[in-house]
C-alpha cells in the first residue's frame, strides 16, 4: 500500500466526467477564466477547470498548447495574468481584501500550497545531497518531522521507487530514471494531497521510461491522491487516468473519459493530434 | 650597501609580531567582506527593485574608488561624527567593505549558476524563501566561488601594508618605523617582502589545487 494516506475519498470510478458538474462536493481544484501570455504568445486563455478530490487527469496536447503552464500556475512557480486558482475552496496566491483581489501574505500562501507538489522533467534533484537526503530535506526543514522519523519514512519510499539500496548515492551516481524515482519519493515524502507531473519521463532515454511508469502506474492505481498528469506516453495515460483533457493554443479543447478521447475524439484539432502522435 | 645579516636576525622577531597585527587586518577584513558581501549579494537578486539598484550602486562606487581614499576617509571623517575606533579596526573596517563590493559580485555569480530547477523545487517542496536559501541555494553556489574568494583573500592580504598610512603597526608600519630610527631601509623592507612572499606565494598554490579540485568534481 502506498504511504500516502490520503483522507480524501477516491472517486468512484463510474462518476467522472460527465456528472463532474453535478458533484456536490467542491472541487479540489478550480480554475477560473485563468489567462496567462508571455509575451504575444497566450499560453493560458480564460481556462476553466474543475477537479474532484482523488482523480486523476491526463492533460495532453502538442507543445506550446499550455498544458505545462496549467501545472506551473497550479503550483504558483508562475502567477496567471487574470482569472483565480483555487484549491480546497482558498484562493492559491491571491487575497481577497475589500472584495479586491490582493497577493497573498507568504505564510499563507506556503499553507495552501503545501497541498500541492510537483514532479519535474528534470527531476531537480539536490545535487548536494544523497538520494536519502534529498527525500529526507523538506520533511526535517518544512514539515518539522524529527530526523529519525523523517528517515524511517525516506526509507520506505525509497523502497516503494525500487531504490532502497541506492539511499546513499548522490544524484550523479544514478541513472535518469533512478533520479526520477528519487524525485517521485521526495515528492511523496511531503504527503500532498495533490500530484503534478510535468513530462516526467521526456528527458528519460527510451529504456528508462518504463521503470519511472511503473511507479506511476502504481501510484495512480493504489492512492487516493489527486493526479496532474502531462504526458506524451498516450498509453500510459490511457491507462492510469480517470480523465483527459486535450489542449491547444491555451484552451481546454476536449475534456472527456480516456476510452472516449482516445477512440472517438469528437474534435478535429484533437483527432489530427492523436493520428500524429501514433503514427510517429 | 651590504646587506647586514646581523641586523636583519635582529629586526625579524619585531616583524614577525607585527606579521600577527597584519593577519588581524587579514582576517577581520576577509570576515567582514564575506559576511557583508554575501548580503549585499542576495539584496541584488532577491531585494525589490529599487533596494537592489541601491546595492548595486554601493557596489560602483566603492569599487570605482581607491581603497586608499577610503581609508583616510573612514580615519578623518568618522571620529569627526562621534566615532572612534582604534586604527586597527578603521582598517579593517575600510578593508572589508571595500572587499565586499568584489566579493559581491563572485557571490552573485555563484549564485546565478545555480540552476533554476533548483529554485523551483524548493517551491514544489514548500520551503520557506530563508529554508531555500540556507538549505538549497547557498550550499550550491558557495562552493564553485572558494577559489576567486581565495584569491581576494590573498589580494587583500597584500593590500594591508596600506594601513600603515593610517598608524597601524602592521609589518610595513613597524619596518619603516624600525628604518626610521637606525636610517636603513634595505634589511627591513627585504624582510618585509620575503615574509609576504613566503606567505602569498603557498596559499595561491594551494587555491589553485583547490579550484583543481572543484572543476573535476563537478
Amino acid at each position: 500500500m502506498s504511504p500516502n494516506t490520503d483522507p480524501s475519498p477516491a472517486v468512484e470510478p463510474e462518476s467522472k466526467a460527465e456528472s463532474r458538474a453535478e458533484s456536490e462536493s467542491a472541487p479540489i481544484v478550480r480554475f477560473r477564466a485563468v489567462s496567462k501570455a508571455f509575451g504575444d504568445v497566450h499560453v493560458m486563455r480564460e481556462v476553466d477547470l474543475d477537479i474532484p478530490a482523488g482523480q486523476k487527469v491526463a492533460i495532453i496536447g502538442p507543445s506550446g498548447s499550455g498544458k505545462t503552464t496549467l501545472l506551473r500556475l497550479l503550483m504558483t512557480l508562475e502567477k496567471p495574468d487574470s482569472g483565480t486558482i483555487e484549491v480546497e475552496g482558498e484562493l492559491l496566491g491571491l487575497r481577497r481584501v475589500d472584495g479586491r483581489l490582493v497577493p497573498d501574505n507568504p505564510r499563507h500562501l506556503r499553507s495552501v500550497r503545501s497541498k500541492i507538489t510537483m514532479v519535474f522533467q528534470h527531476f531537480n534533484l539536490f545535487p548536494h545531497m544523497t538520494a536519502l537526503q534529498n527525500v529526507t530535506e523538506a520533511p526535517i526543514h518544512v514539515l518539522g518531522l524529527p530526523r529519525a522519523e523523517a528517515e524511517e519514512r525516506a526509507v520506505a519510499l525509497l523502497g516503494q521507487v525500487g531504490l532502497a539500496a541506492k539511499a546513499g548515492s548522490y544524484p550523479r551516481e544514478l541513472s535518469g530514471g533512478q533520479r526520477q524515482r528519487v524525485a517521485i519519493a521526495r515528492a511523496l515524502a511531503m504527503r500532498p494531497k495533490i500530484m503534478l507531473f510535468d513530462e516526467v519521463t521526456s528527458a528519460l532515454d527510451p529504456e528508462l521510461v518504463g521503470e519511472v511508469l511503473r511507479v506511476l502506474r502504481d501510484l495512480a492505481h493504489q492512492s487516493g491522491m489527486t493526479m496532474l498528469i502531462v504526458t506524451h506516453e498516450m498509453r500510459f495515460a490511457a491507462d492510469v487516468s480517470d480523465r483527459v483533457i486535450f489542449m491547444d493554443k491555451g484552451l481546454i479543447v476536449e475534456d472527456d473519459r480516456p476510452d472516449k478521447i482516445f477512440t472517438a475524439p469528437s474534435h478535429e484539432r484533437t483527432k489530427t493530434f492523436l493520428r500524429a502522435i501514433i503514427e510517429r | 650597501m651590504r646587506f647586514d645579516l646581523d641586523y636583519a636576525a635582529e629586526i625579524t622577531p619585531l616583524l614577525l609580531r607585527a606579521t600577527i597585527t597584519t593577519f588581524e587586518a587579514t582576517i577581520g577584513g576577509m570576515a567582514l567582506a564575506l559576511i557583508v558581501g554575501l548580503l549585499i549579494a542576495i539584496v541584488r537578486i532577491a531585494a525589490p527593485p529599487p533596494i537592489a539598484r541601491l546595492a548595486g550602486i554601493y557596489v560602483e562606487f566603492v569599487r570605482s574608488t581607491p581603497l586608499l581614499i577610503q581609508l583616510f576617509f573612514l580615519f578623518y571623517v568618522l571620529p569627526r561624527y562621534g566615532v572612534s575606533t582604534t586604527p586597527l579596526v578603521t582598517g579593517i573596517l575600510a578593508l572589508g567593505l571595500h572587499y565586499s563590493s568584489y566579493t559581491a559580485e563572485v557571490y552573485r555569480a555563484g549564485i546565478r549558476g545555480v540552476p533554476t530547477g533548483q529554485w523551483e523545487a524548493a517551491i514544489a517542496l514548500n520551503f520557506s524563501l530563508s529554508r531555500t536559501w540556507t538549505r538549497i541555494i547557498l550550499p550550491q553556489a558557495i562552493p564553485p566561488i572558494i577559489p576567486p574568494l581565495g584569491n581576494y583573500l590573498v589580494a587583500m592580504f597584500k593590500d594591508t601594508p596600506l594601513l600603515a598610512t593610517i598608524t597601524v603597526s602592521e609589518l610595513l608600519g613597524t619596518a619603516l618605523s624600525e628604518a626610521g630610527r637606525t636610517y636603513r631601509y634595505f634589511e627591513p623592507l627585504t624582510i618585509v617582502g620575503l615574509i609576504f612572499l613566503l606567505l602569498s606565494y603557498p596559499s595561491a598554490i594551494l587555491i589553485k589545487r583547490l579550484e583543481r579540485r572543484l572543476v573535476t568534481q563537478h
